[in-house]
């Protein structure tokens, strides 16, 4: 064993594959941070429509949620790599489509976690909104939305953190994050297991601050 | 350039025989793992809650580390890194008998045994203090108490959420095909490498995972309902995946 290796290629591992600077398109957080950003813009309509009265907005984002969470992350990566060329006639970077897989699969999840989110706001302050007289738009968006978000956020950051661990497997197209940078080293140098075992401790490093820091937050939540 | 449908690559050649293969291996690295991952998470999850806190600490340590890396890193660490510091005679036998599938079947079931234990733990701490002081006022040991009582109220428990994490690891069994395992889609890739209908072999493969999961999820709901122990509310599940 010589971790000598990973001292060597460590800018390359770390600034090029995990923050995403340098002479390829990559980087695991660059992927991460906009996936989970758009992914809950996204997440918030479906949320909203499966809890629509209307079934011609209900049923739709009810199929939504069931086809995304029923197929695995890498077919949907396929469908975006093999299918979106197909249909627009151009050639896709790695990012554009590994960015536009994980938001799309991810708003199922994110989702359902709006979803819960607006259905833990109690009964009462519908009520009390629409005795005031706000309609039902203005009631969500000044009163469910921004108590119901304030729910959330312990879900939102357990699911960031699924997110993050998911973005790995964008290096199967071949975009270049921080498992795409070990097994580009790993191929000039044949270190594998110094190599993963490092990158399964860089991501295991951000995986547990954050998941210390959402129970952090589910705690002071519970308190209040 | 219009794209041509041309749904007979699905059974025409060996597409079909591809997919059938596909399928089986999918559902065989599944069933062996999630047997790994039961039985590592009912252990890790039971000790997880023992008041002894070395076998404590020895489970948090497997939990927290195996399951906040990447499944993708552990495939390539039980493949890649694993078997080069075993000695050659093993090396040599494993590489004859189907490494790739042996190495993705423990990182499967590693990975997921530690989420089934969050699951498990969940499960046993959801049942009141006061079952563990019956048991041991009748006399049982803790592993008595845990073998007879503990563990068997909880496994009933935790049938919802633990139908929502086999069905992850189902179709985490994808990641398997990085490191070349034939499953399911490893096989859909397959078969558009060769007919470069990606529609179409996509399509095939992505019905088959959602009838095998939605299947699952509509059988576990039957014996959710035959399992629930009255008088107990099922516990919501976890949107995660």
């Amino acid at each position: 064993m010589d971790f000598g290796v990973v001292v060597n290629n460590l800018g390359f591992l770390m600034v090029q594959g995990f923050l995403g600077f340098g002479s390829f398109a990559g980087g695991t957080l660059r992927l991460a941070i906009p996936a989970i950003v758009l992914g809950f813009l996204l997440g918030v309509f479906i949320g909203l429509g499966r809890l629509a009265r209307s079934p011609w907005i209900r049923i739709p984002a009810t199929g939504y949620v069931e086809l995304f969470r029923g197929v695995p992350l890498v077919m949907v990566i396929f469908w975006f790599w093999f299918i979106l060329p197909i249909l627009l006639r151009v050639p896709l970077p790695e990012y554009g489509v590994a960015l536009a897989a994980f938001v799309v699969f991810e708003a199922a999840y994110l989702g359902e976690i709006v979803r819960a989110g607006i259905q833990s706001v109690p009964r009462g302050q519908v009520e009390a909104a629409t005795a005031t007289g706000l309609t039902r738009a203005q009631t969500m968006r000044h009163v469910i939305l921004p108590q119901a978000l304030r729910n959330m956020i312990p879900a939102l950051v357990t699911q960031f953190i699924v997110l993050f661990k998911d973005t790995s497997l964008a290096s199967i197209i071949g975009y270049m994050d921080l498992t795409k940078a070990a097994q580009v080293v790993n191929n000039r140098e044949i270190r594998p297991f110094e190599l993963y075992l490092f990158i399964a401790v860089v991501y295991w490093l951000c995986t547990y601050t954050m998941s210390c820091y959402a129970r952090y937050l589910e705690r002071r939540l519970s308190l209040t | 350039m219009q794209y041509q449908f041309d749904w007979s690559v699905l059974w025409r050649g060996q597409s079909r025989d591809w997919l059938l293969q596909g399928l089986l291996t999918t559902l065989e690295i599944s069933a062996l793992a999630w047997l790994l991952a039961l039985a590592l998470g009912v252990l890790s999850g039971a000790l997880r809650t023992v008041p002894l806190r070395p076998l404590r600490a020895l489970a948090i340590f497997y939990v927290e580390f195996f399951r906040n890396v990447p499944l993708l890193v552990w495939m390539f660490f039980w493949y890649f890194g694993v078997p080069p510091l075993l000695p050659r005679p093993v090396q040599e036998w494993l590489f004859n008998h189907g490494a790739e599938f042996w190495a993705g079947m423990l990182a499967l079931g590693v990975y997921h045994g530690a989420r089934f234990s969050e699951v498990i733990r969940a499960g046993i701490q959801s049942i009141p203090k006061t079952q563990f002081e019956a048991a041991a006022s009748t006399g049982l040991t803790v592993a008595q108490a845990y073998r007879l009582i503990i563990i068997p109220i909880a496994l009933r428990l935790i049938v919802p959420p633990l139908t929502n994490e086999s069905l992850n690891l189902l179709k985490n069994s994808s990641i398997a095909l990085t490191i070349s395992v034939a499953e399911l889609t490893f096989q859909t890739r397959q078969i558009e490498t060769y007919t470069a209908k990606a529609i179409e072999a996509l399509t095939a493969g992505t019905l088959i995972y959602l009838i095998l999961c939605l299947g699952i999820a509509a059988a576990m709901a039957r014996v959710e309902r035959r399992f629930a122990i009255p008088g107990l509310i099922a516990r919501p599940t976890r949107a995660e995946h």
